[in-house]
């Protein structure tokens, strides 16, 4: 899941004001499993954002939706009598969603009430970490499943290097080495003799080093 | 000689309205139906006196109490809010005080950002047979939000 973390209220409220008729979109998929953006969090940062403007005397309306996802059209098309309505979005969802709202609403002011942080997982009900980088060439297979691009604070392919101690990464204690994780598990699955294998220095270009990317598909094309 | 008779009227009159007008808030209770809403009832029971600012809210358990819930009720005139929970261990649902806990906790620091005030809302831990526990946290309550004066947000609805 892409990984999200409301921004501060002061900075929300800031970048709010003035914009009268105020919708707060949430988006129900990674922005809500982020606990950031979905229908929940809609309501409390609408509340709270009304609160806020009556202790500044600030006029007008704070309205609240949440849809499935804002980075469909389809789902994003369903709220535009809503939109045309209000002066101002501000979005929950990611940093695509915000722009899909900006690209299909173009008159509308489109606001980001999150950060984007990264693609990763719940490792438990309130901690989420970093899992994958997007680099458009997946290796797990090689290692262990285990990604050194997103969790090697080097993003090193050859690792370890000379900087990990005890199972922790040489910037931080509280940073398993993914090195040393590639190879405990390769060594619980019996096959530590892939590290052999050396990486080749690694293409960078889908991983966004050529440009911005895009993905099309014939058989899927209307 | 007009005024001198007008001048007891008007003290007389002056002092029924400064009792009729001095601040009473609205404390709004969110209680669970296991402890602090059996220790309310048992206030009633013993004949406790305490001030009657409070409206309560029973819950299945404070766990089920969210942020949202709680900002809810200052948007809608609350001068305060208190959470009534078991104390920590007695939860029927495990852990459902100590969601509410950390809840209050998240929802009084947007509280104080939003300008309100943080102190209008806390967490109680009171258990079924703590009548004066309630009556203490109503009381606290009270004060605090007498204290801090009138939300707006109620002013502005009249
Ligand atoms: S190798 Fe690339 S695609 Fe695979 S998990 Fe790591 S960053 Fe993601
Ligand atoms: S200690 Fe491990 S995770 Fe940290 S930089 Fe070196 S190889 Fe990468």
């Amino acid at each position: 899941m892409i990984v999200l973390e409301q921004k501060k209220f002061q900075e929300i409220e800031k970048m709010t004001t003035g914009y009268n008729r105020l919708l707060v979109l949430g988006c129900e998929t990674c922005a809500a499993m982020s606990f950031a953006g979905g229908q929940r969090q809609v309501a409390e940062l609408a509340s709270a954002i009304r609160v806020a403007r009556k202790t500044t005397g600030e006029q007008g309306e704070v309205l609240e939706e949440a849809i499935a996802r804002q980075c469909e059209p389809e789902f994003v098309d369903l709220i535009k009598d809503e939109v045309s309505g209000c002066d101002a979005v501000l979005s929950l969802a990611c940093g695509a969603g915000v722009q899909m709202l900006a690209e299909r609403f173009q008159d509308k002011v489109v606001l980001p009430g999150c950060n984007t942080t990264f693609l990763g997982v719940t490792e438990e009900l309130g901690v989420w970490s970093e899992r994958c980088a997007g680099c458009g060439n997946c290796i797990l297979d090689k290692t262990a499943g285990l990604c050194p691009i997103a969790r090697c604070s080097k993003q090193l392919l050859n690792g370890p290097c000379g900087g990990s101690m005890n199972g922790k990464c040489e910037i931080s204690k509280d940073v398993d080495c993914v090195w040393q994780l590639i190879i405990d598990r390769l060594t619980r699955l019996n096959r530590l003799e892939m590290l052999e294998e050396i990486f080749p220095v690694k293409d960078w270009s889908p991983a966004g080093h050529g440009g911005p990317r895009k993905m099309v598909r014939e058989d899927l094309k209307s | 000689m007009e005024q001198q008779t007008a001048q007891p009227e008007m003290t007389v009159i002056g002092g029924v309205d400064e009792i009729v007008e001095e601040f009473q808030p609205k404390i709004e209770a969110m209680i669970c139906t296991y402890c602090t809403y059996a220790a309310a009832d048992l206030a009633g029971s013993q004949r406790l006196q305490y001030p009657p600012t409070v409206k309560i809210v029973k819950y299945p358990c404070t766990g089920r109490i969210s942020v949202a819930h709680i900002l809810k009720a200052f948007e809608l005139g609350a001068d305060a809010v208190l959470v009534g929970g078991c104390e920590v261990g007695t939860c029927h649902f495990i852990e459902g005080n100590l969601r509410a806990t950390e809840r209050v906790a998240y929802a009084k620091k947007l509280l104080e950002e939003t300008g309100l005030g943080g102190d209008r809302l806390e967490m109680f831990y009171i258990s079924a047979s703590d009548s004066h526990g309630f009556v203490n946290a109503v009381n606290e309550m009270t004060d605090r939000a007498k204290k801090m004066g009138p939300n707006f947000l109620g002013q502005a609805r009249g």
